[in-house]
């Protein structure tokens, strides 16, 4: 853990972002979020591939496109486009910008990709069931003592706890 | 007063911008870029993840709270997440196995994927593949998907408590929990290699 001390403070940064958060609300009414964004864009391929699936009653996606909407132009598509640049200007400041594949010495680089593709694709099922990710339902829901963000939190890191075991491999 | 601008206000685009630029800056600078480092929160030797998010939740809590005590923000205005109980609960137990398979989660894979992580790339690959699935899946469970509806639901008015009370026991919790984690990663660090 040599590189920790590069890292910020954790409470001042969890401050920080409470902060940011607050002003998330205070600005435009609604929190943090990132899982939306990428199910707009995955709206946006559908559209493409399979147009009349889409727009059609099946699709939960079809929600994205009522009254003509072009589901890219939405404020979630924007903020996941500045975590983008945020992540980059700090990295850059740290030194810590390398095209690189992290994982568990114990494992190869293939391995961590495809844990990585699963996992990713999981994520985006449980945030589509959940209506939201980590920060949309859980953080959000907190800041806003909503008891779906503090039921999401408690599932999140309770099925993480349930299965780290399984998966203790991939990681230590 | 707040909230200032309205969502269809294409000011509240410039405002999501800057907004997730803060976001990516802070995730990036506490660590949030490394799979590795998340990780650590499940095994226990390294509770960064737990101690940022907890306190970032506490902090826009009571800052809300504060805001609404001044009048600075209408309160009935602001978004709250509806509470479904099955989709949530079932939501957030795959959002834990793909956190634990894959090392991260929407936000943080973006700030990871901006600093060159390819495995945060891949990852992002698969969080659209897994919007696609469930889209063409919908029609399976989309009944489920709208079942038990809750509502904006809050968390004090379930439990019977006012807001007040709430917070100091949330604030109250939070600091016992980054006690014991701080405690306990001292101890398992001794034990895992390295990371």
């Amino acid at each position: 853990m040599e590189n920790t001390k590069k890292y910020m403070n954790s409470y001042l940064a969890g401050v920080l972002l409470g902060v940011v958060i607050l002003f998330s609300f205070y600005l435009t009414r609604e929190g943090l979020g990132a899982s939306g964004a990428y199910k707009r864009i995955a709206a946006e391929i559908e559209n493409v591939v399979a147009p009349s699936y889409t727009h059609s009653e099946n699709s939960h996606s079809s929600s994205y496109f009522k009254d003509g909407l072009n589901p890219l132009k939405n404020r979630l598509v924007f903020m996941v486009i500045g975590v983008f640049i945020g992540g980059f200007v700090s990295g850059t400041i740290a030194g810590r910008v390398k095209l690189t594949l992290e994982h568990s010495p114990r494992i190869t680089s293939k391995k961590r990709a495809i844990a990585a593709l699963i996992g990713g694709a999981l994520f985006g099922i449980g945030a589509s069931f959940g209506r939201g990710c980590t920060s949309g339902a859980g953080l959000d829901g907190m800041a806003t003592l909503a008891t779906s963000g503090f039921v999401v939190v408690m599932a999140i890191f309770g099925s993480g706890y349930i299965f780290a075991y399984f998966f203790r491999k991939l990681w230590i | 007063m707040g909230p200032i601008f309205n969502a269809s206000d294409e000011w509240s685009y410039v405002v999501a911008l800057v907004i997730g630029i803060f976001f990516g800056l802070i995730l990036e600078s506490a660590g949030f870029s490394s799979s590795r480092k998340l990780a650590g929160v499940f095994y226990g030797y390294d509770f960064v993840v737990l101690r940022v998010f907890f306190m970032a939740a506490l902090t826009a809590a009571v800052g809300l709270a504060f805001f609404d005590y001044f009048d600075l923000i209408d309160l009935s205005k602001i978004y709250v997440n509806p509470y479904f109980i099955g989709p949530t609960i079932v939501g957030g137990v795959i959002m834990g196995l793909g956190f634990i398979i894959g090392g991260f989660c929407p936000g943080t894979s973006a700030c990871a994927a901006a600093i060159g992580k390819i495995d945060a790339m891949i990852f992002i690959g698969g969080i659209v593949i897994g919007a696609i699935i469930f889209d063409v899946a919908y029609p399976l469970y989309s009944e489920f998907y709208e079942s038990g509806n809750k509502g904006a639901q809050l968390i004090y008015e379930v439990m019977g408590i006012s807001k007040e009370w709430f917070l100091l026991i949330f604030v109250v919790f939070a600091i016992a929990v980054f006690y014991i984690t701080a405690y306990i990663q001292k101890l398992v660090s001794k034990n895992v290699n390295k990371y």
